[in-house]
């Protein structure tokens, strides 16, 4: 009932918003699914990455170039970047799930530090710091309302399986490995491939936010692989509140709305950044939508 | 055919050996009790049946197949459960989903990401909660319920998957009077063809339990054998009575 | 001590900045080190009182809060010393190049080669021999137990996390005439402290010398040869230590 009030409401945005909000809700979307892809590690495997940019940069990267270099068209690029970015998650999966815990949040920052590196240097290939420009979108998409649609359609199909995903027995067991992961294998679990299964379907839906990202903005930056962006979808799941579903999709909006409107009023949209994250850590740890649940439950129960 | 057979084992930690050279036969559906002071090694030898830790040496034999090389959650798919002697449950949920991942351990289920959590699952589950007495328990949060209950979720977490070899540590640990008569019924009640060893280290309150008993000491076997043998023994008055 | 410290980078850069200011009070490196070292450890310390030790065992709260500060620190310098790289001159008895056995070395590197080996020296006796050192040894292996037997462990911890920031603020106005000040030197720095304390281990202090020198010779050689795979080969050797050995070269604990 209210889902369906939920889509009405944003079927029927774009024929009362502006431009500008129309283009801010798509953002908003496709940021939505990028947290709700780090949410599936953090907030129901208990693996904190620090380097999830690397998949929607990845995918980004190889579908603008299979574009531009190779003059592919977007029904090979498409699904070619996604199957080439969910086989570098398999790797790197392996790579960063010799550890856990800290060593796993190091590992991952230092994979994708090697990407936003070479995304940096690799000029030849990357054009380096001036990015990738001259794409186009998928399907003629180039007016805000029918963009719109298209990201909305996407986030709801992507938000739609990865809670199946994490409502399945799989994602029961995921659960449980971030719980009590000796308990589990005690149980007959394999911990490490569950893990790892759950690593590569992240690491897709990333890449699938990735390509959603360079259809929208038609141009890439290798600031999209680096580390800024990663924390800033790991703070957009944290501000919303990890391992819930809603979560990443308000934490989503919350980040995106500072970053679009603060940083028009404020210069120093770095240092908000930082003492966001501060003030997050310190005060609001469980996140906006449990922490508001439980201010809502406290005040319900007064009255 | 032994139920396990332990070869030579050796454990130590940071040059300190906690099981040296321990050697042990247990047969199909035989009641065995293992029991030693404090730090006598105890659980670490647990833990190197199920795999937890890494042996330094000798083997690991499960119905004569040698699992000294497989990891851990292999070893439960080849018959082998466990409780832990310090409660190790999933805190924030319920009962019933609590059993319900030990029952997915086992099943073909466990890898199945598309469809909806099976409440079939949760049946099962409760069927097994309501062998040890705490059906009524079972929507309940493992945070909510009191001690002796977790004891008893630990248990049938390990008799939902019907195990061939039962590994208990400690199962009356912390229990009252009344606790530790139900969960020894409870143990009382496992069918005859699994095998079980229990940890003990208070021996009064398992003795008559036990089949034969296994006296672990400093990480070494010093007496096995039928409950009489092994309290006539002066051995285990020495280390284990005496004191 | 097992603190996930994301500031590393920005401490550094705050380092050269201040390096910069200080010389143009008194043009004397090493003095400009020390004071910038020891501005930086106080920052430092502030930072682990009063938010780190929060957060004590919340390892992605540690992660974020000193990653919010890298962005504030970062952004601040930005402010404050304005976009442009600010070169630091290198001291003058140093700038003639060393000559040995027909080969030219440039001095002031050599000079920091010498002074890094000092530095580990020091920091070596420092954790060996003292008591101090002692100490703070058993706080990392067991704070219960160090606290138990009245080792003061937090106030150690303080001191030890002051004496990284220290060194990484004095490392940064040492490095100043090699690299200069520049924005984004925090983020070029970082992921080099990542690799060498993976590759080294955490923990280990002739881990993290093995894991610099590596470090140090594949990055030069890597990006005088393959320019554009310089990060690539850079974590080469890091992969490949924590596939054959997790817990880094020399390390206690896996990473
Ligand atoms: N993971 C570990 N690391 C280091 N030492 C350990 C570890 N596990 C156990 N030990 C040591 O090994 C020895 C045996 O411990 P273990 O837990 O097996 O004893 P136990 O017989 O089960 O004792 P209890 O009756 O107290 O349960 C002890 O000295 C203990 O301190
Ligand atoms: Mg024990």
């Amino acid at each position: 009932m209210k889902l369906a009030a939920l889509a009405c409401l944003l079927v029927a945005f774009p024929l009362v918003g502006g431009e500008f909000y129309v283009n801010l809700a798509s953002q908003i979307f496709i940021f939505a699914i990028f947290a709700a892809s780090i949410n599936l590690l953090l907030g129901y495997g208990g693996l904190a990455t620090l380097g999830h940019a690397s998949y929607l940069g990845v995918a980004a990267y190889t579908s603008a170039l299979l574009g531009l270099k190779l003059g592919l068209g977007h029904w090979i690029a498409a699904p070619a970047a996604l199957l080439g970015t969910t086989l570098m998650a398999c790797l790197f999966g392996l790579i960063a799930l010799r550890a856990t815990g800290l060593g796993f949040l190091m590992l991952t920052l230092a994979l994708s530090q090697v990407l936003w590196g070479t995304a940096y240097r690799w000029v030849a290939l990357t054009d380096g710091d001036n990015g990738l420009r001259g794409l186009s979108r998928p399907f003629h998409l180039d007016d805000a309302a029918s963009f719109y649609y298209f990201a909305l359609a996407a986030t709801a199909a992507s938000l739609w399986l990865m809670a199946r995903f994490v409502g399945s027995p799989f994602g029961a067991a995921l659960r449980g490995t971030r719980d009590q992961p000796r308990r589990m294998s005690a149980l007959g679990h394999n911990v490490w491939l569950i893990r790892w299964v759950s690593f590569v379907y992240a690491g897709f839906w990333g890449a699938v936010s990735g390509l959603l990202f360079v259809y929208y903005h038609k141009y890439i930056h290798p600031i999209s692989l680096s580390l800024t962006n990663s924390a800033e979808g790991l703070l957009a799941v944290i501000a919303g509140g990890s391992g819930t579903l809603g979560g990443p999709v308000v934490g989503a909006a919350i980040v995106m709305l500072l970053k679009n409107y603060v940083s028009a009023y404020i210069e120093r949209w770095n240092t908000l950044l930082g003492l966001v994250f501060v003030l997050i850590v310190v005060f609001m740890p469980e996140g906006v939508v449990p922490g508001v649940k439980r201010l809502w439950l406290r005040f319900a129960s007064r009255t | 055919m032994a139920a396990l057979r332990l070869q030579n084992l050796r454990k130590s930690f940071g040059g300190l050996p906690a099981i040296s050279d321990v050697s042990l036969e247990v047969a199909p559906g035989e009641r065995r009790l293992i029991i030693g002071p404090n730090g006598a090694g105890k659980t670490t030898l647990f833990n190197l049946v199920t795999g937890d830790l890494p042996r330094d040496a000798g083997n690991v034999i499960l119905f004569e197949e040698d699992v000294t090389r497989l990891a851990p959650h292999h070893r439960v798919h080849r018959g082998l459960a466990r409780t832990y002697q310090i409660i190790t449950l999933f805190p924030k949920d319920t009962l019933e989903h609590n059993i319900a991942l030990s029952l997915l351990g086992l099943s073909k289920l466990r890898w199945n990401a598309f469809r909806s959590f099976d409440a079939d699952l949760y049946v099962e589950a409760r069927a097994v909660l309501a062998r040890v007495g705490l059906e009524h328990l079972a929507k309940r949060g493992i945070a909510e319920v009191a001690y002796g209950d977790k004891r008893r979720v630990e248990i049938a977490m390990a008799l939902a998957q019907k195990p061939r070899v039962l590994l208990l540590d400690e199962p009356l640990a912390g229990l009252s009077r009344e606790e530790r008569a139900t969960v020894k019924q409870l143990i009382a009640a496992i069918p005859r063809e699994v095998t079980v060893v229990m940890i003990e280290h208070d021996m009064d309150t398992a003795l008559d339990m036990a089949e034969r008993i296994t006296v672990l000491h400093y990480g070494r076997v010093i007496v096995e054998g039928t409950r009489a043998e092994v309290v006539a023994d002066p051995k285990t008055r020495e280390v284990y009575l005496g004191h | 001590m097992r603190i996930a410290n994301l500031t590393h980078g920005a401490l550094f850069m705050l380092g050269a900045y201040l390096g910069v200011s200080i010389l143009k009070l008194m043009p004397n490196l090493w003095v400009a080190a020390l004071l910038g070292g020891l501005a930086v450890a106080a920052f430092g310390g502030l930072l682990e009182r009063f938010i780190l030790r929060k957060l004590a065992g919340n390892i992605l709260g540690q992660v974020l809060v000193t990653l919010g500060f890298a962005y504030i620190i970062a952004d601040l310098c930005l402010v404050v010393w304005g976009g442009d790289p600010i070169p630091i001159p290198t001291p003058e008895f140093l700038q003639q190049p060393l000559r040995v056995a027909g080969f030219a070395f440039p001095a002031y590197r050599v000079a920091v080669v010498v002074l890094s080996v000092l530095v580990g020296m020091a920091l070596h006796l420092l954790m060996e021999r003292t008591r101090l050192g002692a100490m703070i040894r058993a706080g990392v292996d067991d704070m219960q137990m160090a606290r138990a037997v009245g080792i003061p462990v937090s106030k150690l911890f303080t001191l030890v996390f002051c004496l990284g920031a220290g060194l990484a603020g004095a490392g940064g106005v040492i490095g100043g005439p090699i690299m200069s000040a520049y924005p984004g030197l925090d983020a070029d720095m970082l992921p080099l402290a990542l690799i060498v304390v993976i590759l080294g281990g955490v923990g280990s202090l002739a881990g993290a010398f093995a894991g610099s020198f590596i470090t140090g010779f594949v990055y030069t050689f890597g990006v005088a040869l393959f320019p554009q795979l310089a990060y690539v080969i850079l974590f080469l050797p890091m992969i490949f230590v924590i596939a054959f050995r997790p817990r880094g070269l020399f390390g206690k604990f896996a990473a």
